[in-house]
């Protein structure tokens, strides 16, 4: 497969003017892991961003290696003029140096929509975080090439075996004995400052001492950590090092800490003091102690942040603009005034609304501060079959109900029975007219739930016939005989883990665990197109919501952007340590929200690819997100049952929701946003108000620079109702265009 | 090799080096000590890394259960053979056995020929579909609200709430619908556990049940009775829960009679009411059967007997039909009919027993006999009748024995004596019936001689050393003295003694052989009148008590075959059915046409011919 996208990638190379060509090299490194084992990290997980210039060379110069011993001397060739090029450019040398997964892989293609990305790429803000730079050397390091290794060589130093329970039971003395505002932050080192100690014995093969040692202190561990705990426990070989994911994150990226000047004296003073050698040089290698001043937190604040596989995020990780402002909805010559007023002269009424929608499309007109340039991200022109769906949403809408803690949503739960294969996935459409499942056996199906059945389009022959000039002209292309109240789509290989479609209706997005992701027409119910570039199972995907363009992730680390007319990803955004488990789209399609294994979440920008927010705080894989309608917020759910809220624009936790007691498959804001909907796999909906957490906040007066929040315990406060199904797991929540809460899931005969 | 294992890894345990070599070997390497644990250890630790990773597949999926499918994934992510073979996609039952800490997986071997001309093709699983309802009207709940407790439980405290709530949630899991018995009759599983839970409950020394009794019965009731929607596949084994229903309503007589003495004789009409309903289906039947035999031998006597010769028919017509959609029905018809000749069998017995009970409880006087009942409780808690709540006099074997009266109270309410309803029954079942008896193990110890031995050695302990009688095993010597004659004195030879214990043990010798004698005269002590001697002629099996000595436990056996290993039952009964060719044979118009339950009656046929020496050997 490799082979035949280079050469594709190589045509569309020699159209190109472009100096970056470096997407053949991606193609080429990511075909070679994709036949290396589940373990070994896939290299398109490049970094996002820049790195001190030292390691910088150093990755080089592995890579080189890696790529020479790899006989793959194209991709080695093309790496050294990049490099050469690198000292011209510096800002895009970072990008393309390590590994080019960056933004500029366009597919090649003169792409129309994204042609000024490149250029405004290199003058993007340098990533934040340089983590993936280190997570991809240890994707080399997997593969173990002595050589790179050598570079690597993470764990070469050699302290005495048996004294690392003496320095790790000396630390916690030390931590034990110190000042309480100075404990709770200090005790964020034991958990990786135990990780590295037991790595470091086993990586050099002092199995008994490891086995101690993980005997003694393991359970002073916080609770969150038990999973990682539990595969930690089972690894005593320097051999099984090699292949485990999670083991390879921790020995390759710095788990970040966050601690105040004054702990951090402390402890510096107290290492040095004792000549803890041995400790020093874990923090100082596999540590990022982010030092800030002012007051150390407290326990439960650093316990809302902490969780996550590497840490929490840095601060200035978070500080870049997002513009998370909503786009200007487009002025739409409306017929519906007349329309209107006959529907309501109908009914008797004045037309007194008339104005009032006025006020209402005025009010879109106004721009957002916080919302990006219109043409930031190019997005399709609307169609005619477009605006007429606008201004059914409009006229919709304005039958909304105004939902509260006082008016609840009412709920329609959509059964699936006998769904024996397993379903996996659900999605409805927009309008609430389609509903789509995924399933175990690698069907996606897709069902009517209005009155109007599934129709396909005629055969061509057919079509022929037809007259085209007449004005049911769409009506007539389509064929009576195929109507029916379902249709199934066959084509994946795998279980279909996550389903979408196209605000236009008219494409479904499938993504399965046989690596693709594949578009549906919904006129033929066809399959249109499979995009390969995962390798891996592809957990999750989602279209745009204006469309053309798409989002997926999966088992590889990575999300990548797509548009339905590019076979190759226009984006691959890289830096998760773990799987991609969800990803969704902000409602101004500037940017994509990813939730992954690794317990975090990240918010990348499509325009340049940048990683722009990371939260941490989930203790859990993260399997649900949702944006609040306004762009402001974001709401994650984890296999923890609890559910975050996040201010996007500070990027600050603002809400924890607790209730549910089993993993949260789904998420939903209202369509004003003042209720949140969740669904879990305890078979309960439960309904929060949003509105209330987010005023809450906002009065609050954070200041952004510390970051440090505190969290009101108000769950109880905030939860508006919990409502059971029936054995039923709730896959999906959707509010219909009136704000009628539909919810679907699998009946659970046991 | 890894699918053995794989089992064990969920449970985190560690691959011993032995399995390790054990499947070496089984490829026909050896492999030396630290070859094998080194790659024990390995095992183990990949093992781990692929159900971790597996687990991510089953989190996708949205399932809460690992599946086998989602390890194959894994495993074929990372470039391993996938185990085939177990991708059902029905969960394994993992049956734990009771003696010893033995778990193992349910592997039910399929017979493909009656796979393959199976008649009832299953259709295929229905299609997939999506239904909608509104389930909460502008947030309300057009339902009863879900998920809260019955109002019966609302008025507990705090801490018994929360005791209710964990119990609920341990028996029934997370549904909070499954609060009734009814909405669970699909899954026996969830029957079982109930169940299960309610013997606790039962067992609970530090609960009073009060009141709460009768609404266990009921539950327990249903459970017997109920034709439960699982009935319906063959393949459930309702039984099991029948039978385990039944035992737990003995259980909740024998410990809480005085709770339910009202329920008695309710539980008895309903369960006769069952019983006399031809349109109730055979597992009803069967239910009902069991539920009579677990309340007591009297229970089975008053309700059963009488019922026997209008159900007879039914059951009969049922088992006479050899038609192939019959077969189904069938083997449920040989269910019940097994359970009822366990049932009637424990009655012939149970009957004999107190008989004997009562002649030894006025010859031997109050010690003996009050031990004998102490000992017999003890000894088979399970068969001897609850205290019984009925309206007549206390009729209990230890009421029975203190009263001291001969025999002479269950004649008032028993219209039919002891030999007349073996003559009764034996019409019914034939030989079936009688070689039952013959196959419970003799007691004593002494290796005899002759057929007629055992029985002599079983008499000795208690004759010759009269403080032994006083002991426990007192009452199953007399109890498989008692049977033992019953199993060849086919009574209709009895010109009927007056007295019934003077019956018994006349019966009892005419089991015996001339020689016997000596021992009668031994035993004769608690046995005053038994003399028939012509009997010993009439009944040729009775040669037939077996030389090996079992343990003094016959009434497990009986026990055994009443909680459904009747097979075991069965099978003896079998190889033992030799027809007494002399005996003026009685009406056995219906036992004729019955087929011997088990091996058919093959073997019968065989064995009346030859010599019953030649099966001695057994």
């Amino acid at each position: 497969m490799a082979a035949v996208q280079d050469g594709q990638m190589e045509l569309d190379a020699e159209k190109e003017t472009k100096p970056e060509i470096l997407s053949d090299g991606t193609s080429n490194l990511s075909g070679n892991t994709a036949s290396g084992t589940l373990s070994s990290s896939p290299l398109t997980a490049a970094p996002a961003g820049g790195a001190p210039k030292m390691e910088d060379q150093q990755t080089l110069i592995a890579v080189l290696q890696f790529l020479k011993r790899n006989k793959l001397t194209d991709s080695v060739e093309i790496l050294r003029r990049e490099a050469g090029l690198g000292e011209d450019q510096e800002d895009s040398q970072a990008t393309d140096g390590s590994g080019g997964g960056k933004g500029d892989v366009d597919g090649g293609d003169a792409n129309s929509l994204l042609s000024r990305v490149s250029i405004t790429s290199a003058a993007a803000p340098q990533s934040m975080c340089d983590s993936p730079l280190m997570f991809m050397l240890s994707a080399a390091g997997a593969d173990d090439q002595p050589d790179v290794s050598v570079v690597l060589s993470a764990y070469s130093q050699q302290g005495d075996p048996s004294l690392y329970q003496v320095y790790y039971s000396g630390l916690k003395n030390f931590i034990e004995s110190v000042l309480d505002c100075h404990r709770a932050e200090l005790s964020q080192l034991f958990y990786p400052l135990f990780v590295h100690m037991y790595l470091e014995l086993v990586y050099n093969n002092h199995e008994n001492e490891a086995k101690a040692f993980f005997e003694k202190f393991s359970g002073d561990q916080e609770c969150y950590y038990q999973d990682d705990l539990r595969v930690l426990c089972g690894l005593t070989k320097k051999e099984h090092l090699k292949g485990n994911e999670v083991l390879l994150d921790f020995r390759t990226s710095r788990f970040v800490l966050r601690i105040s000047r004054d702990s951090y004296q402390l402890l510096k003073r107290h290492l040095q003091e004792r000549h803890n050698n041995q400790i020093w040089n874990i923090i100082q290698e596999h540590l990022y102690i982010d030092i800030f001043d002012g007051m150390p937190r407290s326990k439960s604040q650093i316990d809302s942040m902490s969780g996550s596989l590497a840490g929490e995020g840095k601060r200035e990780v978070n500080k870049a603009k997002v513009f998370h402002g909503l786009l200007k909805e487009p002025e739409i010559e409306v017929p519906l005034d007349d329309e209107d007023d006959e529907a309501e002269n109908e009914e008797g009424k004045p037309k007194k609304k008339k104005t009032k929608k006025d006020s209402l499309g005025s009010k879109s007109k106004k721009q957002d501060p916080n919302a990006p340039q219109q043409n930031r991200i190019p997005l399709p022109e609307l169609k005619d079959s477009d605006k007429l769906d606008k201004i059914m949403y409009m006229k919709e809408s304005t039958k909304r109900i105004r939902l509260g803690p006082e008016n609840l949503p009412s709920i329609c739960f959509y059964t699936f029975l006998n769904a024996y294969q397993g379903l996996t996935a659900v999605d409805f459409t927009d309008d609430s007219s389609l509903l789509a499942g995924g399933f175990a056996d690698s069907t996606v199906r897709v069902w009517s739930v209005t009155p109007k059945k599934l129709r396909k389009v005629k055969s061509a022959a057919d079509l022929n016939m037809i007259d085209k000039e007449s004005d049911d002209v769409l009506e007539r292309i389509m064929d009576e005989k195929t109507a029916s109240e379902s249709k199934i789509l066959y084509g994946h290989s795998g279980p279909v883990y996550g389903v979408s479609f196209s605000p236009d209706r008219n494409y479904l997005l499938s993504s399965s665990e046989d690596g693709t992701v594949r578009l549906w027409s919904l006129l033929t119910f066809t399959c249109l197109v499979g995009y390969k570039g995962h390798n891996y199972p592809v957990w999750d995907t989602q279209f745009s919501p204006f469309g053309y363009y798409f989002v997926s992730g999966g088992h590889d680390r990575v999300a990548r952007l797509w548009a339905t007319d590019h076979y190759q990803p226009l984006r691959i955004f890289a830096g998760h340590l773990a799987d991609v488990t969800c990803t969704r789209f902000h409602p101004n399609s500037n940017y994509v929200a990813t939730g992954s294994t690794d317990r975090t979440i990240r918010l990348w920008d499509v325009l340049n690819g940048n990683c722009v927010r990371i939260f941490t705080g989930h203790k859990g894989p993260i399997h649900s997100l949702a944006f609040s309608p306004n762009g402001k917020f974001l709401a994650s759910g984890s296999t923890d049952g609890r559910v975050l809220l996040w201010d996007i624009g500070h990027g600050l936790m603002i809400g924890e929701l607790k209730g549910h007691t089993d993993t949260i498959y789904s998420l939903k804001f209202s369509r004003d946003g003042e209720i949140l909907a969740s669904g879990s796999m305890d078979n309960t909906v439960r309904l929060w108000n949003s509105m209330k957490a987010f005023d809450e906040v906002e009065t609050d007066d954070f200041t952004a620079t510390t970051g440090h929040i505190h969290l009101p315990d108000n769950s109880q406060e905030l939860l508006l109702g919990t409502y059971h199904s029936k054995s039923t797991p709730v896959t999906h929540l959707h509010f219909t265009r009136r704000n009628l809460l539909l919810a679907a899931g699998a009946y659970n005969s046991q | 090799h890894q699918s053995s294992t794989g089992r064990e890894e969920r449970r985190f345990a560690e691959v011993p080096r032995e399995s390790i070599k054990l499947m070496a070997e089984s490829t026909g390497v050896e492999l030396s000590e630290e070859v094998a644990a080194l790659l024990a250890e390995d095992v183990c630790y990949r093992l781990r890394e692929a159900t971790q990773n597996s687990s991510q597949f089953m989190r996708h999926a949205k399932r809460r259960k690992l599946s086998v499918e989602d390890f194959n994934r894994a495993l074929r992510w990372s470039n391993t053979e996938t185990v085939c073979g177990y991708g059902a996609q029905d969960a394994l039952p993992f049956r734990p056995l009771k003696e010893g800490e033995l778990f193992f997986v349910e592997d039910r071997e399929i017979n493909l020929v009656e796979l393959a001309l199976a008649t009832n093709i299953p259709k295929g699983c229905a299609e997939t579909m999506v239904r909608v309802h509104v389930s909460y009207l502008d947030g309300k709940g057009n339902l009863e609200p879900q998920g809260t407790v019955p109002t019966a439980v609302q008025s507990l405290s705090e801490d018994l709430l929360k005791y209710y709530q964990q119990i609920t949630r341990a028996i029934l899991g997370e549904d909070p619908h499954l609060m009734k018995v009814k909405s669970v009759s699909h899954d026996l599983d969830q029957l079982n556990r109930l169940l299960h839970m309610v013997k606790s409950l039962v067992q609970n020394p530090y609960l009073y049940l009060g009141s709460y009794v009768r609404s266990l019965v009921s539950s327990v009731m249903y459970c017997i009775l109920e034709p439960l929607a699982a009935s319906i596949n063959p393949l459930n084994d309702h039984w099991t829960l029948r039978d385990y229903a039944a035992l737990l309503l003995s259980h909740i007589f024998w410990t809480h009679g005085d709770l339910v003495s009202g329920l008695y004789h309710q539980i008895l009409l309903s369960l006769q009411k069952v019983l006399s309903d031809p349109v109730r289906p055979l597992c009803s039947h069967y239910g009902a059967v069991v539920g009579l035999h677990a309340l007591g031998w009297k229970a089975v006597e008053r309700v059963l007997y009488p019922h026997l010769p209008a159900y007879w028919a039914n059951l009969q017509a049922v088992l006479d039909d050899y038609s192939v959609s019959n077969a189904q029905v069938k083997a449920d018809g040989h269910k019940v009919y097994g359970a009822i000749l366990v049932a009637v069998e424990r009655l012939l017995k149970m009957k004999a027993l107190s008989l004997t009970l009562a002649a030894e409880g006025s010859s031997a006087g109050l010690p003996g006999t009050t031990t004998g009942a102490v000992g017999f409780r003890e000894n088979s808690p399970g068969l001897s009748p609850p205290p019984e709540p009925l309206s007549e006099p206390p009729l209990g074997i230890a009421s029975h024995l203190q009263a001291g009266g001969a025999g002479c109270q269950w004649e008032e309410w028993t219209p039919v004596s002891l030999p007349a309803m073996y003559c009764e029954l034996y019409s019914f079942f034939g030989d079936s019936l009688a070689v039952r008896f013959s196959t419970d193990p003799p007691l004593g110890g002494a290796p005899p001689p002759g057929p007629c031995q055992p029985l002599e050695g079983r008499k000795e302990p208690a004759s010759s050393a009269p403080n032994l009688e006083n002991t426990r095993k007192m009452p199953q010597l007399t109890a498989s003295m008692n049977i033992s004659p019953r199993q060849d004195g086919s009574p209709r030879m009895e010109p009927q003694p007056p007295s019934l214990a003077a019956t018994v043990p006349g019966r009892s010798l005419s089991r015996s052989s001339s020689s016997s004698s000596v021992s009668r005269s031994r035993s004769s002590s608690s046995r005053p009148g038994r003399s028939t001697s012509q009997s010993r002629d009439i009944f040729p099996k009775s040669r037939f008590p077996l030389p090996q000595a079992g343990p003094p436990a016959f009434s497990f056996i009986i026990g055994g075959r009443q909680m459904g290993r009747r097979c075991l039952g069965r099978r003896f009964q079998t190889s033992f059915t030799p027809t007494p060719p002399l005996t003026t044979l009685p009406p056995r118009a219906y036992a004729h046409k019955l087929p011997v339950i088990g091996r058919v009656s093959k073997p019968v046929r065989r064995w009346t011919c030859s010599h019953y020496s030649l099966h001695l050997p057994l």
